[in-house]
C-alpha cells in the first residue's frame, strides 16, 4: 500500500513563508508530479513528505497513520536524490545494501535482495565498483536500485534526471515510467521540466509560489487550465497571451492560444503578421510573428513550412480553443 | 585550458622556484651544518661551507647536559594530547556548522578566529596568574589545556570546511535508509572525512610542537617541551653556537620526519579544504 494525503501542510522558516498551506491525496500506485518553476516549493514539499524537513503545521498521511512527526527511516519511503548521493567509499553492492544492513536484515537475504534488484536496473557486472567508476546513468540507476531494495510504500524522485545529458535522459525516463508499470508503487516526482511532467504523470500537480494551483491529468490541465500560470506553465512552445483590444472582443482579461492552434494563410484570417523567425525541426516549424493584434505570437505548423522571415501573413484562432482569464490570472468558465 | 609554457619560460620559473627554495631551506641547512661543527669553527669568518673537520661531539655534549628525551616525551604528550582533546571538541562542533548551520554560524566562526588575532602576550599576565594560582605551572596539564584552547578555532576552522565539501544529500539519503546519527557517523561521513581529520591532526600537532611563546612562559623544567630545551642553549653567559644548532637539528628532526611523510595532506590543510 501507498497512499499519501496531505491536510493543510505548511512550512516556514522563521518569517519566510515557503509553503502557506497544501492539501492533496495521492492514491496507490498513483505517478504523481510535482512541477513548478524554480523557488515554487516542490522540493521542499517532496521533502516535507520524506520527513528531511519538518513541517510547520498540518499532517502527512502514510496508509492512514499520520507520518508528520515521523523519522524519514520510519515513513517507509524511499528516495532518489537529484546529485544521486550515493556513498562514494562504498561499492555499488553495498550502496544498495546499506539500507538492508540498518534494518538488520540476515545477510543472505540482503545478497538476494540486492542481486534481484541489480538484475531488473541491468547492474549486475558493477557490484563490486565504485560510483565514481560508473557513468552518470549507471549511478542514477545505483540510486534507484538503493530505493527499490527497501521496497518502500512509494518512491521519492527529486528531479533525478536534471544532472544527465539530454539522450540519456528521455532513455531514463522511460526506465522509470517501465520501473512504476513493473513494481506498481507511489511514484511522487519532482521536475521543473513540464515535458517530463506531462509523458510521465498520471496526475501532475502544479505548484506556484507554494501553492497548490492545480492538480489533474496531464491533457486535463493542458486542455483546462484553471489559471493563466497553469496555462503558461503547461505545454510547449508555450501558450500565446494576448490581452488588451483582443482580449476584450472576448470579454476577458488575456486571452491564451496554444501556437499548434493557429491556422495559417497567406492570404486572410483574424490577425495580420509578418514572420520575424522561423525554427525548423524537421516534424514541426515554429514561426515567431510579429502582428498588430497582439504582438509577437508563436505559431507551430506540421511538417517545413515554406514562407520564411519578412513574409506576410495571416493567423486564425481555432475558436473553441481560446482560454479566457480574468484580472486575477483566473480562468473565466463557459465558453463566449 | 592548457596553457602553451615555452622551454624557456619553464627553465626560469624552474631555476625560480628551486632559489626561492633553497632560501627558505638556507637557515635549517646552516643550523645543521653548523651543528656538526666545532664551537670555534662556528665562529670562523668567512664562514666555513663544507671544508671543515666534521664532529658530532656537540650532540653528545648536549645529550649529557641534558635529558634530550624527556623533552621529546613532553612535546609529544604535549602536542598530540591537545590536538586529540581539540578534536574531540571540535568535530562535534564544525558538525554542527556545517550540516545545521543557523543564523549565526558564520558570525561565530568569525569571531573564533579573531581570538586568533590578539597578541598572545595581552593575555600572558592573566592566564600566568591563573596558573599560578590552579597550582598549573610547569604541569603537562595545564598546558595540554592552553595549547588545546589555542587551536581550537584554527581546528573547527579547517574541519568545518572540509565538512563543507561533503554534500549533504549524502547524509540525507543514510537519514532515508534508515541511519542513526551514530551510524551515519560511523559509516558514512567519518569513513569521507578521514582525510580532511587526518590533516586537521597533523597540521595542529605541528602547530603544537613549534608552539614557542606559552610553553617557555609556563613551564620551567617538569613540562618543558623542545622548544624550552632549544632555548637553554642560549645562554646569557655566551653563545654555543654549535651546541644550540646541535640542540635545533635534534628538536626539529622528529616533526621533520613526520613533516615529510605527510606533505601531500599538509599541503591539503594549509589551503583550509579551498581546493578540492
Amino acid at each position: 500500500m501507498g497512499t499519501i494525503v496531505l491536510k493543510d501542510v505548511q512550512k516556514r522558516f522563521g518569517d519566510v513563508v515557503i509553503i502557506p498551506g497544501a492539501s492533496l491525496a495521492i492514491e496507490n500506485g498513483e505517478f504523481i508530479v510535482f512541477v513548478g518553476p524554480s523557488g515554487c516549493g516542490k522540493s521542499t514539499l517532496l521533502r516535507l513528505i520524506a520527513g528531511l524537513e519538518d513541517v510547520t503545521a498540518g499532517e502527512i498521511i502514510i496508509d492512514g497513520a499520520d507520518a508528520a512527526q515521523l523519522a524519514p527511516a520510519k515513513r517507509g519511503l524511499s528516495m532518489v536524490f537529484q546529485s544521486y548521493a550515493l556513498y562514494p567509499h562504498m561499492s555499488v553492492r553495498n550502496n544498495i545494501a546499506f539500507g538492508l544492513k540498518m534494518a538488520g536484515m540476515p545477510k543472505p537475504e540482503i545478497e538476494a535482495k540486492v542481486t534481484k534488484a541489480a538484475q531488473t536496473l541491468n547492474l549486475t557486472d558493477y557490484l563490486d565498483r565504485k560510483p565514481r567508476q560508473l557513468s552518470g546513468g549507471q549511478r542514477q540507476r545505483v540510486a534507484i536500485g538503493r530505493a527499490i531494495v527497501r521496497q518502500p510504500k512509494a518512491f521519492l524522485f527529486d528531479e533525478p534526471l536534471s544532472n544527465l545529458d539530454a539522450a540519456l535522459r528521455v532513455q531514463m525516463r522511460l526506465e522509470i515510467m517501465q520501473l512504476h508499470q513493473t513494481l506498481g508503487a507511489t511514484m511522487i516526482y519532482v521536475t521543473h521540466d513540464q515535458v517530463e511532467a506531462m509523458t510521465m504523470a498520471d496526475r501532475i500537480v502544479v505548484l506556484n509560489k507554494g501553492n497548490v494551483e492545480q492538480v489533474g491529468s496531464p491533457l486535463d490541465l493542458y486542455n483546462n487550465p484553471d489559471s493563466l500560470f497553469v496555462a503558461g506553465f503547461i505545454g510547449s512552445p508555450k501558450m500565446n497571451f494576448i490581452s488588451g483590444e483582443v482580449a476584450g472582443q472576448y470579454k476577458a482579461q488575456t486571452i491564451g492560444v496554444r501556437p499548434e492552434h493557429i491556422a495559417l494563410s497567406s492570404q486572410s484570417g483574424a490577425w495580420e503578421g509578418t514572420i520575424a523567425l522561423a525554427e525548423h525541426l524537421g516534424a514541426d516549424t515554429f514561426l515567431h510573428i510579429d502582428t498588430k493584434a497582439g504582438g509577437r505570437l508563436t505559431v507551430r505548423a506540421a511538417g517545413e513550412y515554406d514562407q520564411g522571415p519578412g513574409a506576410k501573413i495571416w493567423l486564425t484562432p481555432e475558436k473553441n480553443r481560446i482560454h479566457r482569464f480574468d484580472q486575477n490570472g483566473r480562468t473565466i468558465k463557459n465558453a463566449a | 585550458m592548457a596553457r602553451a609554457v615555452s622551454l624557456r619560460r619553464r627553465t626560469v620559473a624552474t631555476i625560480a622556484a628551486w632559489a626561492i627554495g633553497f632560501l627558505i631551506f638556507f637557515p635549517i641547512l646552516w643550523t645543521i651544518i653548523t651543528s656538526f661543527k666545532t664551537e670555534l669553527e662556528a665562529f670562523s669568518t668567512p664562514p666555513k661551507f663544507l671544508f671543515f673537520e666534521w664532529t658530532t661531539e656537540n650532540y653528545g655534549i648536549v645529550q649529557e647536559r641534558s635529558n634530550y628525551l624527556r623533552f621529546v616525551s613532553n612535546s609529544l604528550i604535549l602536542s598530540i594530547g591537545s590536538t586529540l582533546v581539540a578534536l574531540l571538541f571540535a568535530i562535534p562542533a564544525a558538525w554542527a556548522m556545517a550540516f545545521a548551520p543557523g543564523k549565526r554560524t558564520k558570525d561565530l566562526l568569525m569571531w573564533m578566529l579573531s581570538t586568533k588575532m590578539m597578541p598572545p602576550v595581552g593575555a600572558l599576565i592573566p592566564v600566568y596568574l591563573i596558573f599560578r594560582d590552579m597550582g598549573l605551572l610547569d604541569s603537562r596539564g595545564g598546558l595540554i589545556a592552553v595549547l588545546f584552547l589555542l587551536n581550537l578555532p584554527i581546528i573547527v576552522w579547517m574541519l568545518y570546511t572540509y565538512f563543507k565539501e561533503i554534500p549533504g544529500e549524502i547524509l540525507e539519503a543514510a537519514r532515508m535508509d534508515g541511519a542513526s546519527l551514530w551510524k551515519e557517523l560511523v559509516y558514512v561521513l567519518a569513513p569521507m572525512a578521514v582525510p580532511g581529520i587526518a590533516s586537521t591532526l597533523l597540521l595542529n600537532i605541528i602547530l603544537a610542537w613549534n608552539e614557542a611563546f606559552w610553553t617557555l612562559n609556563l613551564t620551567t623544567s617538569a613540562a618543558a617541551p623542545l622548544t624550552a630545551f632549544i632555548a637553554s642553549y642560549s645562554s646569557p653567559e655566551g653563545l654555543f653556537w654549535a651546541k644550540l644548532s646541535a640542540a635545533s637539528t635534534m628538536a626539529i628532526a622528529p616533526i621533520l620526519v613526520l613533516g615529510w611523510f605527510a606533505q601531500k595532506q599538509l599541503v591539503r590543510g594549509l589551503t583550509f579544504g579551498a581546493v578540492k
